[in-house]
């Protein structure tokens, strides 16, 4: 009977569930799970750094050769502009922990405004290369760039970049999410705020695997 | 705890909370009967439910990976072809692999077992996030489903490793099969983070880390694990996947790629999920051990921390399968060495676990006949774990039936008698009835006869240079291949007997009572089988050490 999720009821907040000792277990739990959760993710994204690093240990000149046909000013405006919605992300934190709902709703627009601007810019960077033929593996046809090794560093390109995208996208929806509830229950405050948290510290995350990548793919 | 707290979340009865009682009556159904439909299972949040759907399920897959197993052992009673022809030989044993490691070994213990008894271990009324509990055997079963689909329609031929580059152009379909795996791999990172958090959190005031169940250690140390390794793997299998199907060149030769990196990245997760595997064993076997000797745990802390160590040191001992890989002798003097450590935190373990049972009042029952056939199984195991992480001798070894003989004992050996005695031990607490004794007796010294009549021939065959995976092999191999089926026979013949009597007694088994082997693990404190919120009444409280058993000395025979 008590194991069926039935029973929702108009709670008031503080809320937490009943398997918990308080509310601050509760939070603390919900803190570590994600941290834990992250480092799966950075976990997930060291195995991609581990082939980078292998590859470019086999084909150095290949690969400073292909680095420098990316667009380095397109990728520097994306590190700033994502780097900038994670300023308004923990903001959003920082105004949900006062309870000023319109506040949180405000960064949350912001941040994934600029999320889309990064996707926007990314798109513009993809296509670009969709049209050139730098693809990865068999599908790389570009023939100003003809060393042995290319094909595979724009195959790590496009991974890395590829995969980041889709944390982006799934950052945003959980941002949304938050966003979202902040303008229509008006409940976040000093004992409900751990939601808006932990959405911005996936989104840190994503900003963080960025600041990875760029100078991976872009600089060295 | 804040007794003053009142409880608001959603699926929340009044009257289940720490205050307790005052809704008048004291109806504590237990949680087998606590809703009866379908959706009341189906949909529950209760992890000893949820451990329930999870033990349901790898039995299922233990069954279908043992009829595979079977098949592959039929087709080598001959030297030449018997009953199958290379191509299905070749699918029937990755089948068998694949569902065997991924399906019933991995989840086996902790997603069964571990759901249904760590909470309760500690004192708490469920794991901390149960709803990720739920997802996470919805995600088991999808990427089941994926996994069993992709092997109806097309199967995979690549061995349960896959490696490159075979895996990237086999013309088998390698996409959903991988891609289940990965999905998988989300089931179990979402399990070993639950239960990292609970441990964390959800203890019960005097339960201190140094107070923690041993089984509960294990889990933990095991869930570390899980998080730490599976990504690893997860990535891999998208990779293999984008490889198949679309070129990518990562691992192939042909487009510049390294198969070795595969082998890398796949030992650097499936070292490890060895360990995922025995680990959470080794956590069983210490609580049924002080159960049945009577005896506090020899060692409390040793056991402990070489959980931890195994953990740790098997992060680094991956190369011990590439040794043939063309490594250097440098990296493979060092892999060498780690695989050495590993080796020395077991022992540390198996001598207590002997110091345990030293002087205690053993009772000898079905678990501890498990327990006797584990000892042996992961001496026996580990021992040859050390030969092959001996580099002069692991290259004549390596890719025969004696590597299959190894990870069988160690692995299959250890992990499935842990898996038998829990399931013996603790049927009692989860379904409040007993099984027949002289039945579990015996068909516990069937399956141990028959375990060993199945893979002793293997180490001889492998000796004598049979290499694995060959569907055909000279005709002087036979005899030994006709013993290890044999065995094999024995082994089902007894699985058989164990599937008869228990689910004999989950419905006519008589009543078990509370705790009927006087153990003193914190589980046995709730009623058998447990209410749904796991105690009635007051938080209880654990004055004790977990494994406080007095042997029966003088005076000291009071816990009777
Ligand atoms: C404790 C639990 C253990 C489990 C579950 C286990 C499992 C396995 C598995 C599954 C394989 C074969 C993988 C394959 O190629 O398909 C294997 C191989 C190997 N194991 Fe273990 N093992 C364990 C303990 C040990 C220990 C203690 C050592 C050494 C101290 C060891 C050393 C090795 C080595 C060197 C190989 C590779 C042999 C080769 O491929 O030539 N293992 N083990
Ligand atoms: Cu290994």
């Amino acid at each position: 009977m008590s194991s069926a999720p039935a029973a929702h009821g108009a709670a008031p907040a503080p809320k937490f569930a009943e398997h918990f000792a308080s509310l601050e277990v509760q939070n603390h739990a919900a803190r570590l799970g994600m941290w834990l959760f992250l480092s799966t993710e950075i976990l997930l994204f060291a195995g991609l750094f581990v082939c980078y690093s292998c590859y470019r240990f086999l084909y150095p000149e290949a690969f400073a050769e292909a680095s420098r046909h990316l667009n380095l000013t397109l990728g520097t405006v994306n590190t700033v502009v994502l780097i900038t919605s994670s300023l308004t992300a923990a903001l959003a934190v920082h105004y949900a922990k006062e309870g000023k709902n319109n506040l949180v709703a405000l960064m949350v627009g912001l941040t994934l405004l600029m999320a889309v601007g990064f996707l926007v810019i990314k798109g513009f960077e993809y296509s670009h290369k969709f049209h050139e033929g730098t693809l990865p593996g068999k599908h790389y046809t570009y023939q100003g760039l003809q060393l042995p090794g290319a094909p595979m560093y724009f195959t790590i390109y496009f991974l890395s970049t590829g995969l980041h995208a889709l944390h982006v996208t799934i950052g945003m929806g959980v941002l949304t999410w938050m966003g979202v509830r902040a303008l229509t229950q008006k409940n976040f405050g000093p004992n409900n705020y751990t939601g808006v948290e932990l959405a911005s510290m996936y989104w840190h995350l994503v900003d963080l695997v960025w600041i990875f990548l760029f100078p991976m793919l872009y600089l060295v | 705890m804040t007794p003053s707290s009142s409880p608001t979340a959603e699926g929340v009865l009044p009257g289940h909370d720490d205050a307790g009682g005052h809704d008048g009556h004291h109806h504590h159904p237990n949680y087998l009967v606590d809703g009866t439909t379908v959706k009341s299972w189906l949909l529950t949040i209760d992890h000893k439910r949820i451990g329930l759907m999870f033990l349901a399920s790898v039995l299922f897959f233990f069954l279908i990976g043992g009829v595979f197993a079977l098949a592959v052992r039929v087709e080598l009673l001959t030297p030449g072809p018997t009953v199958m022809d290379a191509m299905t030989y070749n699918r029937a044993f990755t089948l068998h692999g694949l569902i065997m490691i991924f399906l019933f070994m991995i989840p086996a213990i902790p997603a069964a077992f571990g759901n249904f008894m760590l909470p309760l271990m500690l004192g708490a009324k469920d794991v901390a996030f149960p709803r990720l509990n739920l997802a996470s055997f919805y995600i088991y079963v999808t990427g089941a489903l994926l996994m069993i689909w992709g092997m109806l329609n097309g199967g995979l031929d690549t061995g349960w490793t896959f490696y490159t580059p075979y895996s990237t152009h086999t013309t088998t379909t390698v996409a959903p099969v991988l891609f289940g795996a990965f999905v998988i791999g989300f089931s179990s990172i979402a399990t070993g983070l639950n239960f990292i958090v609970t441990v964390h959190t959800m203890r019960a005031p005097g339960i201190t880390w140094f107070k923690l169940p041993l089984f509960v250690w294990a889990i933990y140390a095991t869930s570390c694990i899980q998080v730490l390794a599976t990504p690893v793997i997860g990535l891999l299998t998208l990779l293999v996947v984008g490889e198949n199907l679309f070129s990518f060149g990562l691992f192939d030769p042909a487009r510049g790629g390294d198969p070795v990196l595969f082998q890398h990245l796949f030992w650097f997760y499936s070292h490890p999920a060895v360990y995922i595997m025995v680990l959470p064993a080794f956590g069983v076997m210490s609580e049924v051990v002080a159960a049945f000797s009577r005896k506090n745990i020899f060692g409390y802390r040793a056991v402990a921390y070489s959980s931890l160590g195994i953990a740790f040191v098997g992060f680094f001992a991956w190369g011990h399968h590439m040794f043939v890989s063309g490594q250097s002798t440098f990296d493979a003097g060092i892999f060498g060495v780690l695989t050495m450590l590993v080796g020395v935190f077991t022992a540390i373990k198996v001598f207590n676990w002997v110091g345990t049972v030293y002087k205690g009042a053993v009772d000898f029952r079905t678990p501890f006949a498990y327990f006797c056939g584990f000892l042996f199984f992961t001496v026996f195991g580990g021992m040859t774990g050390i030969a092959v992480g001996t580099v002069s001798l692991d290259m004549p070894w390596h890719d025969t039936y004696f590597v299959v003989a190894h990870f069988h004992f160690i692995m299959v050996g250890a992990t499935l008698m842990a898996f038998l005695a829990a399931f013996h031990y603790w049927f009692p607490k989860m379904f409040g009835r007993m099984y027949h004794e002289g039945w579990g007796l015996v068909s516990a010294a069937l399956i141990i006869l028959g375990f060993n009549a199945t893979f002793i021939p293997q180490f001889l065959l492998g000796n004598y240079g049979m290499p694995r995976r060959y569907y055909e092999y000279p005709a002087r191999f036979q005899a030994l291949n006709v013993a290890s089926t044999a065995g094999a026979t024995l082994l089902a013949f007894g699985f058989v007997i164990v599937a008869i009597y228990l689910t004999y007694a989950l419905f006519y088994g008589r009543a078990s009572g509370k705790n009927p082997w006087r153990s003193k693990g914190y589980e046995w404190l709730s009623e058998s089988p447990p209410p749904t919120h796991n105690f009635v009444g007051p938080q209880p409280t654990f004055p004790e050490e977990p494994h406080y058993y007095v042997a029966p000395k003088k005076d000291e025979v009071k816990d009777v």
